[in-house]
């Protein structure tokens, strides 16, 4: 089934087995050009005369009571306009219902150094600074949390009071099957401990926004946000204005992974002063800002217990996480939840316990970073995959491929698996590797390893309870043979807007330059969800299909009704439309949307998506369905040196099961960049912090808040990279297309520990892997102690009794078999599947809905 | 506050600005030359570089009152009429811009290698855009388009490996 993508283009063009007009074939991103003009409109590009700039008053200090706020000697400075404090702005937002703990300002307490304050306003960004740093805020010391440890230490005071305990934020613990008894049938139990540390996005554009008022109480934002949508519920609560008169607008954004999928204060703070002010004001972040906005990796500890058979299957797994949250819940519930759903879905886990929790600390938000709550379990899976392929005595590649999960089966924790390539891809880079040949007899110093991964193709369910569609799609076409399409989707970088504009050319038949988008704005186009999940292919992908097959059906009745042929007959391509069997008696694509027009009125036609229900029903199924899975392996090859630790990443080879690639040169473009993001991860970059000596108050600082400093790989660091793209056509996605953004980045972490391990028998139980991490095992292995460095231990944790779930083996029907919140069954209707819906997601309204 | 004349693209931009900011200020915010970027503003990612004297520069370090009379050069200038300089054209068509944020400035760190070196090697590339980050490609695409650009600009054939563009054959 699967298939290389190995044809040259030109070869491509002429009677494929499917006979595309473009998708499949590399061509320029329809953003391309102005993206190297200078042309792209990022937020801060975007200027009004007489903008207003905004600087945000931030705590110096990581947990304290507001006693006072003095803005005399600010508001007393020429060119200051206006503030705001939190008090103006009562009402809390944040991304997931259940956690909603932010505020536009503080109201009485800061909860990390970098928490926004106050707002000034001024007639240059200069003077706003100098305001900001005029402002005197008097503060009143709490202790200071810095660790998951130090939160189940300090249960007192709390960083939140909705709390599931103490300031441990969310608690989960989730069974599934015979846990204990697979673990009696197992011949060889592996336990280790791991730990993940936590990383920056890192986008390269800093974040901005721009408000400007209209009329009386209305208001447009533009932004660099991920999801518009969200930025608009969110600016709904915060403004206390109809949502009808607030206008989100996503510029494009200069990178994102996951950075801006929250909506943020400073949206709503430049909303409000805009409508206080009546003029354009302007937001822009400062590096150091970014880096305390964060929403990024979660630095999580991790416990992982797996049984397996002598023949290397797996009978049982007990995994336990904790997450180090930060000060707001954000994305965390999800995340949480993350941390554990995608287990189940590379290799077959007849039963499976996960057990989680997230602790509040005194630092900035984590949040969703590409990959989402999955690296971190996947590199614990992955690397204790090759320690059991070496205690079994199989190869670890082979070991991989004895497990692997069959296509179209549900795992033990209720998700839905699709087409799955997995198989392919564990062949492709083995292969491509020389791994038969070379696994294990390199060179001392120079090693091999192994790791494969699965990511979802959009999330199942949408953040908030709704049973609408997660994204929307209309077209409008006319006479000039243009055709418009209007999406809420946001280009990101990742090719959303190729993605959009390809599926609706290829349906029509026309060049990708006869379509003008118009895209991410709350105002003009139908909600999309956003940029998230890896949703965009399959979910824009499916509605822009839908809606743009509706176009050129209304077009097939009026031309078939014209040239007196059957509609079903009629081809679109090259930019006419003609009878399958006469193809000159064809027309020009724009002479046919004139007969349609002229026969049916202005035209116009509407796409939606709605990802279908997943089989679970307990609570937390909402977190990891999704329509189908993408699948990823890559092989490393590294090259250690003895003396020192220093490595270098010399090759990778990453196989990912795509689906189909829309646009091969760019999906390969998202498969690179994960890579390199995976490569930062697991090489050296660190989201870490310190706390200053007692005679500088003991706070809990940002270690390195600077670009400089936070170290991310260069030009320099990158090695030499094989792409395979493996094509599993599932007939889920748009023309067979899975996601490509999230899914390889995951196992690059694993790939390096274990590359590591095959060149010098060290093995590094946690990342980033410094290259004294390696010295350390070097030099316990030279004292004849164990090769291995990572964390001794896991936190004692009671995660509370474990929701009972039986597996579809186990003849389970989805729901948990020992839940007291559980609703009663007698009132469900199982007429209709938006009812079916509704249902469960009010089942586990609680804590489960889900995202990226 | 200075006033003066800046020449850019070879245009001249009467501007008035505060003495102490900088040419990305300046640029940005008096000349309304808003592509060249800012991912740090203090000489960290590259994304400001443009080309001072034909030197790359990275404007959020320099004081614009030391570049009047200088010829500058941003990425706006860089085609020629309607037609896409040739590192336009192949970032643009081998993926080696993808959100288009850090393009600007190492496109013109690249124009400036070409200046100088009309056939670099890929440790030429890599060392003369080492200042500069990107954070989506990883990179390797963007050495590979430098290297098809200055190939256009020889007037030689030469196009990147076509798995860039399609994917390694899988192997049997």
């Amino acid at each position: 089934m699967a298939k290389a993508l190995s044809k040259p283009p030109e070869e491509q063009g002429d009677a494929t087995e499917t006979e595309f007009n473009l998708v499949g074939k590399p061509f320029r991103r329809v953003d391309g050009r102005a993206k190297v003009t200078g042309q792209t409109r990022f937020a801060d590009d975007v200027h009004f005369p007489r903008t207003v700039y905004v600087k945000l008053v931030r705590s110096t200090v990581p947990h304290a009571r507001i006693r006072d706020i003095d803005l005399s000697a600010a508001l007393a400075m020429d060119g200051v306009l206006g503030t705001l404090v939190g008090a103006e702005m009562p009402d809390s937002f944040g991304i997931m219902p259940v956690s909603e703990d932010e505020h536009a300002l503080a109201i009485d307490t800061v909860r990390f150094v970098g928490d926004s304050v106050a707002a000034v306003a001024a007639v240059t960004e200069d003077i706003a600074h100098a305001a900001a740093l005029a402002v005197k805020v008097e503060y009143e010391p709490l202790p200071t949390i810095a660790s998951v440890a130090e939160a189940l230490a300090t249960p007192e005071p709390q960083i939140h009071d909705y709390a599931d305990e103490g300031n441990i934020h969310k608690k989960v613990s989730l069974k599934f099957g015979e846990v204990e008894a697979g673990f009696e049938e197992a011949d060889l139990i592996l336990e280790d401990n791991f730990f993940y540390e936590g990383s920056n996005h890192l986008a390269l554009e800093q974040h901005s926004s721009v408000a400007v008022a209209e009329d009386d109480d209305r208001v447009t934002v533009y932004s660099s946000t991920q999801c518009p949508h969200y930025v608009h519920r969110a600016l709904t609560k915060t403004l206390g204005i109809p949502s009808s008169r607030i206008r989100v607008i996503a510029c494009s954004n200069g990178g994102a992974f996951g950075g801006k999928s929250d909506p943020f204060n400073h949206e709503a703070v430049v909303a409000k002063l805009a409508l206080k002010l009546g003029r354009p004001v302007k937001i822009t972040l400062t590096r150091e800002e970014v880096f305390y906005c964060h929403r990024g990796r979660h630095p999580v500890q991790m416990n992982l217990k797996t049984g397996f058979r002598q023949d290397g299957t797996m009978a049982s797994q007990h995994l336990r996480t904790t997450l180090d949250g930060g000060a707001f819940g954000s994305y965390g519930v999800a995340s949480t939840f993350y941390t554990g759903a995608l287990q189940t879905t590379t290799y077959k886990l007849p039963n499976y316990w996960f057990e989680s929790a997230r602790a509040f600390t005194n630092k900035p938000p984590c949040g969703p970073k590409r990959g989402h709550g999955t690296p971190q379990p996947r590199f614990a899976y992955e690397v204790q995959l090759d320690k059991a392929a070496h205690e079994l005595g199989i190869d670890p590649a082979e070991l991989r491929l004895r497990n692997l999960v069959e296509p179209n089966t549900i795992t033990a924790n209720w998700l839905r698996i699709g087409t799955i390539g997995l198989k392919e891809c564990i062949d492709a880079v083995v292969k491509g590797s020389g791994w038969k040949a070379r696994y294990g007899k390199l060179p001392e110093g120079r090693g091999l390893g192994i790791a494969c991964s699965a990511y979802m193709t959009g999330a199942g369910l949408p953040i908030y309870w709704n049973h609408m569609p997660q994204s929307g799609v209309q077209i409008k076409l006319d006479r000039s043979g243009n055709v418009a399409v209007f999406c809420g989707e946001t280009e990101i970088g990742q090719g959303s807007d190729s993605v959009l504009a390809v599926v609706v050319a290829e349906v029509l038949g026309i060049d990708i330059r006869d379509i003008r988008l118009c895209v991410g704005d709350t105002d003009l186009t139908p909600v999309d969800l956003g940029s998230y999940s890896s949703r965009v292919t399959l979910m824009v992908g499916q509605a822009a299909k839908q809606a743009a097959e509706r176009a050129r059906d209304k077009i097939s009745n009026a031309v078939s009704e014209h040239m007196e042929v059957p509609a079903e007959s009629l081809v679109f391509t090259g930019g006419r439309v003609f009878p399958a069997h006469d193809p000159d008696k064809g027309i020009a694509f724009n002479e046919a949307v004139i007969i349609a027009e002229s026969r049916f009125g202005t035209l116009g036609t509407t796409g939606s998506y709605i990802p279908p229900r997943s089989p679970g029903r307990f609570r937390g199924a909402g977190v990891g369905p999704s329509p189908t899975y993408s699948y990823s392996a890559a092989v490393l090859e590294v090259e250690v040196d003895p003396k020192t630790g220093l490595y270098d990443v010399d090759k990778v080879w990453i196989a990912h099961d795509i689906g189909r690639a829309l646009n091969p040169v760019l999906a390969l473009g998202q498969i690179e960049g994960s890579v390199y993001m995976g490569l930062g991860e697991a090489m050296m970059e660190e989201q870490a912090f310190r706390r200053l000596p007692k005679h500088l108050s003991s706070s809990l600082v940002h270690k390195f808040p600077s670009m400089l400093e936070y170290k991310s790989p260069g030009f320099h660091d990158m090695p030499e990279m094989t792409c395979y793209m493996i094509e599993t056509d599932d007939e889920r996605g748009p023309y067979g297309a899975k996601e490509a953004g999230q899914g390889p980045l995951l196992p690059i972490t694993p790939a390096l520990a274990n590359a590591i391990f095959d060149a010098v028998g060290v093995r590094v139980d946690q990342v980033p892997i410094h290259p004294d991490l390696v010295l350390k095992g070097l030099h316990a292995q030279a004292t004849g102690h164990e090769a291995r460095v990572g964390p001794a231990e896991f936190p004692d944790i009671d995660f509370g009794e474990p929701l009972i779930v039986h597996t579809p083996e186990q003849g389970g029907d989805g729901r948990a078999a020992n839940d007291p919140k559980a609703k009663r069954k007698s009132l469900r209707s199982s007429s209709g599947t938006m009812k079916e819906r509704d249902e469960a997601l009010k089942e586990h309204s609680s804590a489960t809905l889900t995202t990226d | 506050m200075t006033g003066a004349v800046l020449k850019v693209n070879g245009d001249d931009y009467p501007v008035v600005f505060p003495t102490n900011h900088t040419l990305l200020e300046v640029l940005r915010e008096e000349c309304k030359l808003t592509g060249t970027k800012h991912g740090c503003e203090l000489g960290e990612c590259g994304a400001c570089a443009v080309l001072v004297d034909g030197q790359p520069v990275l404007s959020c370090l320099q004081i614009t009152t030391d570049v009047v009379g200088k010829s500058i050069e941003t990425v706006e200038g860089l085609q020629h009429g309607n037609d896409l300089h040739p590192l336009q054209e192949t970032f643009a068509d081998l993926g080696a811009a993808q959100c288009g944020y850090c393009t600007p400035g190492i496109l013109m760190v690249a124009e400036a290698l070409l200046e100088k070196e009309a056939d670099p090697d890929d440790e030429q590339i890599t060392a003369a855009l080492s200042g500069n980050i990107c954070r989506c490609t990883g990179y390797n695409r963007i050495v590979e388009a430098v290297k098809w650009a200055a190939a256009k600009k020889r007037g030689d054939d030469w196009r990147p490996d076509e798995e860039l563009f399609m994917g390694t054959e899988i192997p049997k």
